[in-house]
């Protein structure tokens, strides 16, 4: 209980850090003035709900080969809370799009492919929902995860090649971009502050999803019984 | 050579099964049509128009069509329990799979030949000087939507709502091929029409990584 306190207090006191940072130590971009900020919030996320996804794969292959229901808890927890990232993206992007592009949504390679990935993470999710037997369930939804997973590159060639107006990315993009030191250290600060964030909502739901998959086996004994 | 005789023999009974019928064919070339039909009253048919939408529309309408045939492909096997005669008489799974999808892609291909010259008909756009490429993406594009839903049909087939299931958990995963063959039919269906072969190279891509995938997996789909 105590480690629970420290960890929930520990990740507050990060975001709080992280949020002073992306308001105060960054500096104010030129162009776009203070909406930029956004920044700060919306690609973390992005980042921490690509991680979250590629947590959920790994747990998905673990539990194809290996059997045990720990993994499948691991994989339902990481695409909720990945999903839940990345809802962040899908509607911070529009509140600062709306201002600097002058439009709220443009189908643009990474805004579509996210939405992609978001649809196909919910229906991952509502796979779950509509089997009942556990180990059938956590089988399934396990492959369906890993063909998910391996549909994301294609989905982002696909639409990055034919579907795209896109601006060039500015992190490990082509040269001539590029961050302003300050700013790109505040971003990296929020993304560890994200990641904590990800980490123990991470934890919480995994302990739930464990309480729940231990309640169905007693409650299916008692009803065999 | 055991994989490609139980290919064929399994092949076989699943064309047979469906020509016996003929039920999924018909069903679903009227459902195109429809689409075709009803597509019409949502923009100006002009043929420049046509050539703008046509491909997207066409590839749209393959796909929804496709989402609810694919349905049946596991779930008859469920009626009379023959999915487990069917595991033993293999000694490879992949062969269900590779007999399924080839019967689906076949289907498929059929009821895309039948509306062609339809679609072509209705919307002035001319498909003849092109008709041999045409037949190639199409035959890719059915093939990837056929990988990806046979493998899906087998999972959907396991759950509840399975009808409604099966094309929320395709459609998105076909995202790739609607892209990429819409944008190889467009190019050859356009005035000065030139062969795309990054789309094509790309919907080539896709059918082997999925292929790949359900050869790894697809064992596990079919556990009891």
């Amino acid at each position: 209980m105590a480690k629970q306190v420290i960890a929930v207090v520990v990740v507050i006191l990060l975001m709080a850090a992280a949020a002073y940072a992306a308001f105060f130590v960054a500096p104010t971009e030129r162009s776009m003035g203070l909406i930029q900020r956004i920044f700060y919030l919306h690609v973390p996320s992005a980042w921490t709900a690509f991680t979250a996804f590629f947590i959920c794969f790994i747990a998905n292959l673990q539990y194809v080969f290996r059997r045990q229901a720990r993994w499948d808890w691991l994989g339902v927890s990481s695409a909720e809370v990945g999903l839940a990232f990345t809802t962040v993206v899908l509607v911070t992007g529009p509140i600062w799009a709306h201002p600097v592009w002058g439009i709220w949504w443009t189908w643009d390679a990474r805004l579509t492919s996210t939405f992609v990935l978001w649809l196909l993470y919910v229906s991952y999710l509502l796979l779950r929902t509509l089997i009942e037997e556990p180990d059938r369930r956590a089988l399934l939804s396990a492959l369906f995860g890993i063909f998910a997973f391996i549909d994301v590159p294609l989905v982002f060639g696909a639409i990055r090649w034919w579907r795209t107006q896109h601006p060039q990315p500015v992190i490990l993009g082509a040269p001539g971009s590029g961050l302003d030191p300050t700013m790109r250290a505040v971003l990296f600060f929020c993304w560890i502050a994200m990641l904590s964030l990800m980490a123990l909502l991470l934890r919480q739901r995994y302990q739930l999803e464990a309480l729940r998959g231990e309640f169905d086996v007693v409650r299916r004994e008692s009803e065999a019984g | 050579m055991s994989l490609l005789s139980n290919t064929s023999a399994l092949l076989g009974k699943e064309l047979r099964t469906e020509f016996r019928s003929r039920e999924l064919l018909t069903t679903t070339v009227l459902f195109i049509l429809m689409i075709i039909v009803l597509f019409s009253f949502t923009f100006d048919p002009s043929s420049a128009e046509s050539r703008r939408f046509g491909p997207g529309l066409l590839w749209l309408a393959f796909l929804f069509a496709a989402s609810l045939m694919l349905q049946p492909c596991f779930l008859r096997e469920q009626t009379n329990d023959t999915l487990s005669a069917l595991r033993l008489s293999v000694d490879d799974p992949f062969a269900i799979f590779l007999a399924k999808l080839t019967a689906n892609t076949l289907f498929l291909l059929l009821t895309e030949f039948l509306l062609l010259p339809i679609f072509s008909v209705l919307y002035n756009v001319p498909v003849l000087p092109v008709l041999g490429w045409l037949i190639f993406v199409l035959f890719l594009g059915s093939l990837g939507v056929s990988i990806a839903g046979t493998a899906l049909s087998a999972i959907s087939a396991q759950a509840r709502m399975r009808e409604l299931l099966l094309p929320l958990l395709l459609l998105p995963l076909l995202t790739p091929v609607l892209v990429a063959s819409t944008e190889v039919t467009a190019a050859l269906l356009d005035p000065a029409p030139y062969v795309s072969w990054k789309g094509i190279g790309f919907l080539a891509i896709f059918d082997l990584v999925f292929l790949t995938a359900l050869w790894l997996f697809g064992e596990y789909l079919l556990e009891e």
